[in-house]
Formats: structure tokens, sequence, C-alpha cells
């Protein structure tokens, strides 16, 4: 099962880094990552894989989300699966 | 293989347009649930919905969380409880009315809808009783939700009924005056009522529906207003082909939500509501669509058309993105429940004959309007008799839910709150239709329901 993290904000140091500690810590592969510069906002979006995670996707979100706000910036960690219903036929 | 730009596509639609599951709803037959004793016919509704509908809240907000797309409403529908208050010898429906109440509130769903008559031809057994006990089921409950059918493409239209539900919905404002005519704002006279709805107050669970089954409304009036102001100056072919594809998106994702709710709680998928519902919340509103296409003010010369235009491009574009659509299916226009209606209503560019024009093009009818609290029951009938005619003179649904605003008159305003919003009472025709509503009987049903 994968799922895709958005990180959208303003750019600071150790963004990626942050994300990345906390799917290792959960044991969670990062599988793609990418990262642009929008008008001055700060867009990553990783691709990763949960299906050895070893807490609830619902609870790992809500991890993100609390980082998210702890930093000031927007986090989201949604399965895979809207993103694919949305964009492809 | 997924591209940025879609991804945050998909994140704009949900963080800064409003994007969102309207309502997963599940409908539940009470058929099984009849007895000739009201309290043991109650006891087994009570068990029956709680059973089946106890993890609904649960898996809804699971699925939320997973797919990062906001559910905001659990519901569910029933089979009309005039059917199985039949049943009984003892028929007394708010007896029934309180135990749907207590169900909804074991199970934590925003609202639960079948307190409803399907009388299109004529009061069947239990019809009247239920239909006469409304107004006191509403007031004393919060989560229930009724609906009564007067007319049909079939049938005809029954004006007994109609001349009925006129004192209904008048008799349910009074009883809760107190609450801002709360009432009847949960109470749809329909005609050709859809047995699949999973919008409120409309729902209920036809006959012809399963033992239980999931059905799903999509929403996002914000995200199509957004990709018509992306898109600029463009003409109308290009407005249309822009609108199809943002609801085919909306739906796909509806869809998913289905599907998903379905394999989880083990009950079959039903149907995707192909609907544009708006909320009062700022940028959500289907008024601010017609608007972007080019409209002063919602309400003014044009709003049909383009709400025409806007309703069937959103179900071309909704129908190939699921495998079964139904319920309403088109675009909402409720007048306290639509920031830019309310703004239109308030100054004055949306009258209710414009209103009652637009219900032809588009799905539903006259909803959350409010009227004068002097209204004459028989003004209310004749309201719910013309726009039972062009829905069943069209073959589509039309319904009414107007709210009259007991010691209110024009201008003055309700607030219901939460997504039933608030608005201006705006004003009626005040010669009267008190002879023609008084005489009774059916209108036939008209050239186009002989179709074999």
């Amino acid at each position: 099962m994968r799922a895709v993290i958005t990180v959208i904000g303003k750019d600071m140091v150790g963004i990626l880094a942050k994300i990345s500690t906390e799917c290792s810590n959960h044991n969670i592969n990062v599988l793609e990552v990418t990262q642009s510069i929008l008008q001055d906002m700060f867009a990553m979006i990783m691709m990763v894989d949960i299906s050895k995670s070893d807490i609830p996707f619902t609870d790992f979100a809500d991890m993100l989300d609390k980082i998210g706000s702890d930093m000031g910036l927007s986090i989201h960690a949604m399965h895979e699966d809207i993103f694919n219903a949305m964009h492809t036929i | 293989m997924l591209n940025a730009r879609d991804i945050l596509e998909t994140i704009t639609m949900i963080q800064d347009e409003n994007l969102d599951v309207r309502t997963i709803t599940m409908g539940i037959s009470l058929l099984d649930c009849c007895h000739s004793d009201v309290d043991v016919m109650c006891r087994k509704v009570y068990d029956k919905i709680t059973r089946y509908a106890k993890d609904l809240v649960k898996t809804g907000e699971q699925i939320e969380k997973e797919f990062g797309i906001p559910i905001i409403n659990k519901r569910i529908s029933v089979t009309p409880a005039a059917m199985i208050l039949a049943s009984c010898e003892n028929r007394d429906a708010v007896k029934l009315a309180k135990t749907l109440e207590k169900a909804a509130v074991t199970c934590g769903v925003n609202f639960l809808g079948g307190f409803s008559a399907l009388v299109q031809k004529g009061f069947g057994p239990g019809d009247r009783e239920l239909i006469e006990a409304i107004p006191e089921a509403l007031s004393v409950t919060d989560h229930i939700c009724s609906s009564v059918n007067i007319g049909s493409t079939k049938a005809g239209i029954n004006m007994d009924a109609v001349a009925l539900m006129g004192k209904v919905v008048r008799k349910s404002a009074e009883l809760t005056a107190d609450r801002d005519c709360i009432g009847p704002a949960k109470l749809v006279v329909f005609c050709n009522a859809p047995e699949d709805n999973p919008f409120m107050a409309g729902a209920f669970h036809g006959a012809g529906e399963p033992d239980c089954v999931i059905n799903v409304g999509v929403s996002g009036p914000g995200v199509v207003r957004a990709a018509l102001a992306k898109a600029g100056d463009c003409d109308l072919t290009a407005v249309a082909d822009l609108i199809k594809k943002t609801a085919f998106k909306i739906t796909r994702m509806g869809q998913l939500v289905a599907s998903e709710a379905s394999r989880r709680l083990g009950v079959p998928f039903g149907i995707v509501d192909l609907s544009l519902a708006p909320t009062p919340a700022i940028g959500d509103s289907v008024a601010y669509i017609l608007e972007e296409m080019g409209l002063e003010c919602c309400g003014c010369h044009g709003t049909t058309a383009a709400l025409a235009l806007l309703n069937d491009a959103v179900k071309k574009g909704g129908v190939m993105a699921s495998s079964h659509v139904g319920g309403l299916s088109g675009a909402f226009i409720p007048v306290t429940e639509d920031a830019g209606m309310i703004h239109a209503a308030r100054c004055g560019a949306l009258s209710l004959n414009k209103l009652e024009a637009m219900t032809a093009v588009c799905s539903v009818g006259l909803d959350m309007i409010n009227i004068p609290g002097d209204t004459p029951a028989e003004v209310i009938s004749a309201i719910i008799a013309d726009e039972a005619a062009i829905g069943m003179v069209n073959s589509k649904t039309t319904a009414v839910r107007v709210i009259p605003a007991i010691g209110k008159s024009v201008g003055e305003e309700l607030s219901f709150g939460g997504l039933l919003g608030s608005g201006p009472v705006m004003p009626l025709s005040t010669y009267s239709p008190a002879k023609f509503i008084g005489r009774g009987g059916r209108i036939p049903a008209p050239m186009q329901s002989l179709k074999n």
C-alpha cells in the first residue's frame, strides 16, 4: 500500500530530514521525492510505502499533521488511491 | 505514475476550494420490523438500525483520515415510516419518530431520513396518521427528517394531500416558532421522489431497495467555480467542457469513497448522487458559479440558462465516473444554504418566481426558502402544487421545502445554524388560491405518463 505525503509552506532548513526521519522511525520506506519552489512557497511530494508501517496509517497522518502545525507547514498524508481515482481513467 | 501537478490540484481542491464528500448514507429496510403492537415494532426498529449502522460513523471517519478527504455527514435513511406504521393496531407515529431519534443518537449520525409517506395516488393505511403527526414529530426530535411524495408523472398529483401538506408545513413552523421555525426545514414535499436519494431532508429507503445499501452524495461547487475562474474568458462550450471535467474528478472521488465504505461495512454499494450541494461557507456556493459564468447577480435574466448548462454538464461529467448513478443528481439551489443565494435574496435580485423557473432545469425545487409568517396554509399548498406540476410534466423530481417565519415578515431573517444556514423572508403573491386548493381531488397524470 502506498501513500502520498505533501508538504506545502515556507521553505526552511530540515523539512525533508524531519519527515524522512518520521518515516524511518515507523518503518515507512520513501520511494520517491520531488520538490519544487512555487512562488517562494516550498512544495514537496513524497511517495512512500506504508505496507510495513508499525502504526496505523491514520495515526501516522495525525502525527504529520501535528508536525506541520508546529513548523507552520501544511502537511498531508493521503492514500495513493485518491489521486489515482481522480486523475486517471 | 502520478505527477506533482495532479497531486497539488487535489490538495488545493480539498484545502482551499471546499471539496468534500457531502454524505455517506446507509439505507436500511424496516419492512421486517412490522408488528401489530407499536411497542414491539419500535423495539425491532431500534435494534435493527443500531445493529446495521453501529460502525457507520467510525468507518466514515476512518476513510476520511486515510484518504484525506472530508466526509461531512454520515446519515441513515429508512423505509418510509408510514409503510411499517400500517402494520400496527395502535398507530402511534410520534412514538416511532422518538424511537428513530434514539437510534440516530445511538449511532451518532447527523440525520435520519424516512419519516415519510408516499401518497401520490391516495392515502394508504398509516399514511394519514403519519402525515398528521409530522409537526409534533419534528418538534420533539432533532435528527429526524420527513418527506411526503404527493405527486408523480405516472400518478398525477394528489390534491387532497397537497391541501393537507400546506397545513402540516404551517403547523410544523408554529410548533417550533421558538427555535427559528426549524421544523419545516426538516420536511420536504416531493413530486417524483427518488427512492435512493442520500441527501436530506428528502432521503428515504424505497420499497424496491435491498435490505441495506450505501449511497454517497458528492459536493464541490467551490471546485467548479475555481476552475471557471482560472479558465478566464472562454465561450460557453468551453465552460461546459470544463465543468464536465471537474465533475468527473469530483465524482471519481465519491465513487472511491462509496466503494471503500461499502467494502469495509460489508454492505452493497447503491449509487453515487452527482449533485453540486452548496453550504453556507464562503466559496461553496452554486450561485457564485452562475455569477462566475458572467451574471452580475444570481437571479438576473440569464440565470435559468446558466443553471441549465451547469446542471447538464455536471451530469455528463459525473456519469462516466461512477458505476451507478442515482438519487437527485443535479445542482441544488437551497436559498438559505448557499452564501450567493442568500446575498441575491437579500439584495432583491432573486425572487421566488425566478427560483420556480430555475427548478424546471435543475434538481430538486423550491428549497430552504423563508416565507412570511402570516402565509395561509392554502398558499403553501398552492406553492407545492405549482412545483409538483413542473415535476410531473417534465418527468423530473421537484420538491418544496419552505419555512413560514412565524411572527416575521418580508426582509426579516431566520437563522437555523450549521448546514441549514440562514436567510431573509421572501415575498409571495398575496392573491388567494383558496378555492382552487379547496376543490381537492386529483390532477390526472399527464400524457407524458403514457410511455408504454
